[in-house]
């Protein structure tokens, strides 16, 4: 047998692989988790690699999944074999034209990364709910259950579809199987081609479209014909089973891995039986083993291939013994009958069991959204098997207290092996942990002979974010798609989240606690909590410490100390010899970061060297001295519902939350973020009032709104702690008040992106600034008290503050705040100034991305209230829609406030002519004018409230709806350049009143940086790894064409006055607006703390001309579009050169950077001279001109 | 008449060489500045810092924020190579050989021992004639003596010297408490020529924003005096040739040094200012001169008007800076 190599991979990759191998036309799109899959892709073909018959596929982004299943099923009826990666919402645009193409009988696959769907709220995890809702579509589905199954899969797929002449879904389980790394035997090309029939593919050409031999397809039928041609396939799905059943035996010739359509495991005369498919079928497998190992008689049938749904094959794969059946489906269709694989087995149980009594059938729900589908919980279904009266239509694996579904586990309950090494490592986002351990895995599954598997849960948040890796080692595969619970090594790389979690929990007796900390081995005892030294001591754990930040500053790697970590891990746990671990070790360094830089590999050899000698082992004393518990993550202000519910989230405890402590609807407060007191920074800002000139920049560039400004009067400082800082105002027109800014200590990520643009330096120091970062160690008390009083002074009253300069508009209060936003975020200065201009009269239809997750991820969200209690309202519905979704809040609030003017006018009488005259007739443009309305109908609503007419009762509700309402359309640029283009396009043609943010990173930023049409030429990005050669959409230029629109193209790094007169106007103009705002990015790989330098550049380079077109100005004679920068300060060159996304094509292709980077140049220069073109052309009857 | 000449053993058609700046970053300007007859050309210095700093910055952003978040755990795709180091700088040399044939001297200013030797390998690998190294380099330290900074000097000319077979200069400041023995000690170490002088970098302050100022500042014809001066001193006292930089802007310029014993002279700002062509303008002036003058060949001149061979010796020493200032009368006062 062909000898193969073992490698240490995630499904995602190895799939790609497959399916790229026997692939020519590659249509992909983003979104998580299959997006690696299309990465891969790209990547290869900018390599050029090639497929098993030598040529390289194309691979084509698509502006959405409708747009990539659109171009596959063209490819493929031109004969092209073609392939795309998806899944969740993704799935669901493409299953229009996947009834086509299986109602054309075209042979191909699509990988699915399975994940939720968006319901109640959007999940990127992992479950069946996708797959599901494409079921219908007659492809054949086939499921894979693990990484080697998953490339295995791959394979059968693309060699049966061939050979049935149907098209093949393909699915794996998001993330749990998508990103898992598991060492698996690769298969070779010769594999691959071995099982693609050459002559198949020549059938499947000559089906296709061509001149030469011309046919019709897509025709229209009719009732005379539609039906009988509907059963024209049936042939095909009858053979699919054999043909799958087939396929999978030579697969099983070539590579001895042996896999059933449906798959029994277990012991022969199984009485009860669990059917199950995907990553869970790992599990339940592996449990019934145990089980059975015990003396049980259990067993596990493993579906493969869910559709078509063979029944005679299904019933033929239970043992003849069985009498109940568990059917788990990893997804929930409300209202059915049961689940959907549920309702087959009944089918098939029904039609085709012969052996007497029919086995008794329950079905219930697990795992969705990556919920942990544990032993303990396969136990508890073959439990629950064995009662008399099993339940049926169960959950298991949460705590259903409102309908009772839910199974009862013991979480103790537990299969792994002792042969297993099983490690947990705690990191912080920055540090490497993750990168680290993913490259421990590569040395235990390549260099020796021990298999390996890796498992990572992040965090919710961007910023300052903890990574968990899990971890397992050992002589056998390691069947184990779950978390570690009973760890033989914990590892805690960042000291504060053992304040945090208990993380000891979950350490085995005997075991290993290994801690990255400041302080010595004898005095690292009493800094721990209580709960961390009784699991120590009581559980006999030996316990390492390592200052690892002091050795990674030493060797010159600032704050990663992914090595160091790793080294202590090999040195301790013993998986290897530490010398042979060492050894490997320094040999991956060489691999890894030899390409980056001599000097990289230096940094990382020194750190392993110096590691050794700076382990300690703590003599742990006999008894629990500290009296400090675990650090609480919420305030103890927060709300019953934010500190017991959202406050369990945080504590990484919302597994064991119930099911009725959730909203059944998926709505939840606003303004939670202030409760959660992340405490990231080492650095915070503090503010010198001697300096300060108060000209509020700092204020409006904080991502994070934890730099607030006050004007107040005197008196308000009463009571103020000492020291609070308090200067008289500046600004002329608040002579008398007072001014403070105050930043809020545990909110700040220490991004320090507004000390870089305070302009006001100190005099005799110019390094110092009136912000300037100094450590929070030793002012963290005291800014807290500071903070807690700062926000104790009242707002100044909206109607005073003159919002047109950045110095008095800067007061507002922000009404988004300490947001996950990654540090230094370049959109959400945008955000918190719509909330502090409008918030409290903004409605929000927010696009999927990455102001989605940080604006609406749970536990805690950023949008947030005023004192009076408004704020604004915030909901996402999906990435395609959300410029209908916001046309439809505008259609929605017209239709009340018009409803609401009628019954006043009705009402006339019972409520007076005065004041319905004042309701329908309130000018609300300004602040006054709204405050005015408010109160107006804060009376009407007394009124109302004693009639008892039919119209009064109509109108209470709607009354408030007479105050002006903005709504604000807001996404990235993705949303708006690419997969809602059609519906940005319809609302800008449709005139109304909606307010349109285009927050432009120039890249999917959310999903990791692929291209999109708003990236610039000569970028690298993924899905343009060889450099974008396109230029970028003037998305600004295709609006102002309808001549009614407000545009305006603004850069807060740039010029930010012309920013906020663009968000007034935009606002102010009674149409529909469109902001196109640069934010800059992680993605752009530049200095976040700098980076409205590289906003600045991009405008006075002209890469970015900032300009508003405001049709109003047309009725004045004027021409509609203002010019606000100039060009050429510093060339487009200069600029791409500050940012790593342009600088890296130098690097890696300089001949084709020279030739864009000119280009560049070129559009940037032309671009300027078209606007100033626009600009200058005469306007109306004032030039003596009639035209338009 | 005859301008050829041969510098640490390459032959030149000229000894008016193009030293390292900005526009030999470009292969036409090395081609065009063939044309416009050069001698020589030495390519812009490869800095390794910069390399260094380049390399880590690229690392930082190909890391910053990775595995973090479920959704993104990378931001870049990853090429298989990069070009972060050496290699453009190595493609340069490879490149301009393949297209003129004057010789190419490759510049390099290292920081550590490794990067030194390294660079300076694989810049004769590459095909450069010969190296320059261009010890830029300015002690701030206030621990740092005097002798150990000329140390620095003298073992990095041995450490590149032992790994390289190609011809090595060493551009120097002028700034050592007794040049004059400075020269002799790196001409002991084996230096092939002295490219005498460097202009180190001295920033601006920009009264209105409060900063500090990178500026360079371009070479004016005052700034000749320095290398002319010590050129005539060294001139026939050490093995080692040496280069003029600094102000050299027209052919008088060119036959002062010369004639100061100069074995080939070196131009940038004049370039910078005018453009590439403004070498033959300079070819023509030093021509000009020497058939007014009836010299055949450069060897002639060189080192006429030295210490060595001067009327008055004296007059390159301290004697000769009091008798200038007595003799100066300002304008004003003229």
């Amino acid at each position: 047998m062909t000898q193969r190599e073992m490698i240490t991979i995630d499904a995602n990759e190895v799939v790609a692989r497959v399916a790229y191998k026997v692939s020519e036309v590659i249509a992909i799109y983003p979104i998580t988790p299959s997006s690696p899959m299309g990465e891969w892709a790209d990547e290869w073909a900018s390599k050029a690699e090639t497929n098993i018959w030598g040529t390289t596929p194309q691979v084509i982004e698509m502006q959405s999944e409708g747009g990539a299943a659109g171009a596959i099923h063209g490819a493929l009826q031109a004969g092209a074999l073609a392939t795309t990666f998806t899944a969740s919402q993704g799935l669901l645009l493409m299953i229009p034209n996947m009834y086509k193409i299986a109602g054309e009988l075209t042979p191909t696959v699509f990988h699915i990364a399975a994940r939720s769907l968006a319901a109640q709220g959007l999940s990127i995890f992992g479950d069946h709910s996708d797959v599901m809702a494409a079921r219908s579509t007659g492809w054949i589905m086939l499921s894979s259950a693990s990484v080697q199954e998953a490339q295995d899969m791959a394979l059968i797929a693309h060699s049966a579809t061939l050979r049935a002449r149907l098209p093949i879904l393909h699915f794996f389980d998001g993330f749990r199987t998508s990103h898992e790394v598991n060492k698996i035997e690769l298969l070779t090309d010769e594999d691959i081609a071995s099982l693609i029939d050459n002559a198949l593919i020549a059938q499947h050409r000559a089906r296709a479209l061509s001149p030469d031999h011309p046919v019709i397809r897509g025709t229209a039928q009719n009732p005379d014909v539609y039906f009988q041609a509907r059963e024209t396939v049936n042939p095909f799905y009858a053979n699919a089973p054999r043909v799958l059943a087939e396929t999978m035996a030579a697969f099983e010739r070539l590579t001895g891995r042996r896999y059933l359509p449906y798959q029994y495991e277990g012991a022969p005369d199984a009485e009860r039986v669990i059917v199950i498919m995907g990553s869970g079928a790992e599990t339940a497998d592996e449990t019934a083993k145990f089980l059975n190992a015990q003396g049980e008689r259990v067993g596990v049938v493993k579906v493969r291939m869910f559709r078509p749904f063979d029944l005679r094959g299904f019933v033929a794969s239970l043992p003849t013994s069985v009498k109940k059946i568990a059917v788990l489906d990893r997804t929930k269709e409300p209202g059915g009958a049961g689940e959907p694989m549920y309702q087959d087995v009944v089918t098939a149980l029904v039609e085709e069991w012969v052996q007497g009594p029919l086995p008794q059938v329950v079905g219930g729900r697990y795992g969705l959204s990556s919920k942990e589908f544990t032993p303990a919980m396969v136990k508890a279904v073959y439990d629950n098997l064995a009662q008399d009266r099993p339940k049926n239509h169960f959950t298991v694996g949460i705590n259903d207290d409102l309908s009772f579904t839910s199974l009862d586990y013991d979480p103790s309950f537990s299969i792994e092996s002792p042969n297993t090494v099983r490690a947990l490592f705690y990191g912080l986002g920055a540090d490497g942990t993750v990168s680290a351990n993913k490259n421990s895995i590569k040395i235990i599954g390549e260099d020796t002979p021990n298999y390996a598997q890796g498992y990572f849960v992040y965090d919710s948040k961007k910023s300052g974010s903890m990574t968990i890796s899990h971890l397992r080692f050992g002589p056998q595969h390691i069947r184990a798609p779950y978390l570690i619970s009973q760890a033989n090594f914990i590892a805690c790389h960042q000291p504060i989240f053992i304040e945090q979690y208990d993380m000891l929990r979950d350490a085995m007796p005997g075991g290993v606690f290994l801690l990255n900390t400041t302080s010595s081995a004898d005095r690292v005892w009493d800094t721990l909590p209580r709960q961390a030294q009784e699991h120590i001591i009581n559980k006999g754990l030996r316990f390492f410490v390592i200052d690892a930040y002091k050795i990674a500053r030493q060797v010159g790697m600032g704050n990663r100390i992914n090595t160091i970590m790793q080294v202590c891990f090999f040195a301790i746990s013993g998986v290897l010899p530490q010398e042979e671990a060492i050894e490997a070790i320094k040999k991956s360094i060489i691999k890894t970061y030899g390409k980056k830089g001599e000097e990289i590999v230096a940094f990382n050899l020194r750190a392993v060297d110096e590691t050794l000698q700076n382990l300690y082992e703590v003599a742990v004393p006999q008894t629990v001295t500290s009296a400090r518990g675990l650090r609480p993550l919420m305030t103890p202000d927060a709300p019953d519902f934010v500190r017991n519910v959202l406050g369990e989230m945080s504590a990484r405890r919302g597994d064991l939350i119930p099911v009725s402590a959730l909203p059944n609807d998926g709505t939840y407060p606003s303004g939670t973020t202030q409760y959660e007191k992340r405490d990231l920074a080492s650095e915070i800002p503090v503010w010198d009032p001697n300096v300060c000139i108060q000209c509020g920049k700092c204020a409006m560039v904080c991502p994070h709104a934890v730099i607030r400004i006050k004007a107040y009067e005197p008196a308000a400082l009463q009571g103020a702690p000492e020291g609070f800082q308090a200067v008289a105002a500046k600004d002329t027109e608040w002579q008398g008040l007072q001014y403070t800014i105050q930043v809020s200590p545990l909110d700040c990520t220490g991004c320090g992106i507004c000390v870089d643009v305070c302009p006001a330096k100190n005099k005799s120091a110019v390094n110092q600034k009136a912000i300037n970062m100094r450590p929070i160690g030793d002012i963290r008390e005291r800014e807290v008290s500071r903070w807690d009083f700062f926000l104790s002074i009242p707002d100044m009253d909206r109607r005073q503050i003159k919002v047109g300069t950045i110095r008095q508009q800067q007061v507002q209060r922000p009404l988004f705040e300490f947001s996950g936003a990654c540090a230094g975020c370049g959109e959400t200065p945008y955000l918190k100034l719509v909330s502090q201009l409008f918030g409290d009269r903004a409605i929000i239809a927010n696009a999927t991305g990455c102001s989605s997750i940080y604006g609406g991820n749970l536990p805690t969200t950023p949008w947030a209230k005023d004192a009076s209690g408004r704020g604004p309202a915030w909901a996402n519905s999906l990435f395609e829609d959300n410029a209908e979704f916001g046309l439809g809040m505008r259609a929605a609030i017209d239709q009340h406030a018009q409803f609401a003017s009628e019954l006043l006018q009705r009402l006339s009488a019972e409520l007076g002519s005065e004041l319905v005259d004042a309701l329908l007739h309130a000018d609300q443009h300004d602040e006054a004018g709204i405050y005015e309305q408010r109160e107006r109908v804060a009376i009407l609503k007394d009124k109302l409230a004693t009639l008892s007419s039919p119209e009064a009762t109509l109108l209470l509700p709607l009354a408030d709806y007479l105050v002006k309402k903005d709504v604000w359309i807001i996404g990235g640029d993705g949303w708006a350049y690419d997969i809602d283009f059609g519906g940005l396009d319809h609302v800008l043609a449709s005139g109304r009143d909606v307010n349109i943010l285009v927050l432009d990173t120039e890249v999917y930023s959310n999903t990791g940086g692929q291209m999109s049409k708003a990236t610039p030429r000569g970028a690298v990005a993924k899905f343009a790894a060889g450099g974008k050669r396109a230029g970028k959409k003037d998305l600004g230029l295709i609006a102002m064409t309808y001549g009614n629109v407000y545009v305006a193209r603004v850069a807060m790094g740039g010029k930010d006055e012309q920013t906020l007169r663009a968000f007034l106007e935009a606002q102010a103009y009674p149409g529909t607006s469109l902001i196109i705002a640069y934010s800059h990015c992680i993605a752009h790989g530049i200095n976040m703390t700098t980076a409205m330098k590289n906003q600045k550049a991009a405008v006075d380079s002209g890469q970015w001309p900032l300009y508003r077109f405001n049709p109003l100005r047309v009725d004045r004679g004027e021409n509609p579009l203002t010019l606000d920068s100039k060009i050429g300060k510093v060339s487009v060159k200069d600029y791409m050169r500050m940012e790593n996304r342009f600088k890296m094509l130098e690097l890696s292709n300089p001949e084709a950077a020279a030739q864009l980077f000119e280009e560049a140049q070129h559009d940037a220069t032309l671009r300027y001279a078209y606007y100033e073109y626009l600009a200058s052309r005469p306007y109306g009857k004032s030039n003596g001109s009639e035209s338009h | 008449m005859n301008l050829t000449t041969q510098y640490m053993g390459l032959e030149l058609r000229s000894p008016i060489i193009v030293s390292a700046n900005p526009l030999t970053e470009k292969v036409n300007n090395i081609c065009a500045m063939e044309e416009a007859g050069a001698g020589a050309v030495v390519l812009h210095s490869l800095y390794e810092e910069q390399i260094r700093q380049e390399r880590q910055a690229l690392f930082h952003h190909l890391t910053h924020g990775t595995e973090s978040f479920a959704e993104a755990l990378t931001y870049f795709p990853e090429p298989d190579e990069y070009r972060a180091g050496t290699e453009g700088y190595l493609e340069l040399i490879r490149k301009a050989k393949e297209v003129v044939n004057i010789p190419i001297i490759a510049s390099l200013n290292g920081v550590t021992p490794g990067g030194w030797t390294s660079f300076a390998r694989k810049m004769e690998e590459a095909g450069a004639d010969a190296l320059e190294l261009n010890i830029y380099y300015i002690p701030t330290s206030l621990e740092m003596s005097g002798i150990e900074v000329e140390m620095t000097y003298i073992d990095i000319l041995r450490m590149v010297k032992e790994v390289v077979s190609i011809p090595v200069a060493i551009k120097l400041s002028p700034f050592f408490s007794n040049m004059a023995n400075m020269a002799k000690r790196l001409d002991d170490a084996g230096a092939d020529a002295l490219v005498l002088f460097n202009r180190f970098y001295q920033p601006d302050i920009d009264i209105e924003a409060l900063e500090v100022k990178p500026s360079v500042l371009l070479s004016t014809p005052q700034a000749l005096r320095l290398p002319l001066t010590w050129i005539g001193l060294l001139y026939g006292k050490i093995r080692a040739q040496m280069a003029a930089t600094s102000g050299v802007h027209t052919g008088d310029d060119v036959v002062k040094l010369l004639l100061v014993g100069a074995q080939v002279t070196m131009v940038a700002s004049a370039i910078l200012r005018n453009g590439i062509g403004y070498l033959r303008s300079i070819e023509e002036g030093l021509r000009h001169w020497m058939h007014f003058h009836e010299y055949e060949t450069i060897d002639q001149m060189r080192g006429a008007v030295s210490q060595l061979n001067a009327h008055d010796p004296s007059a390159f020493e301290r004697a000769q800076y009091m008798k200038a200032l007595i003799g100066f009368k300002p304008d004003s006062v003229r």
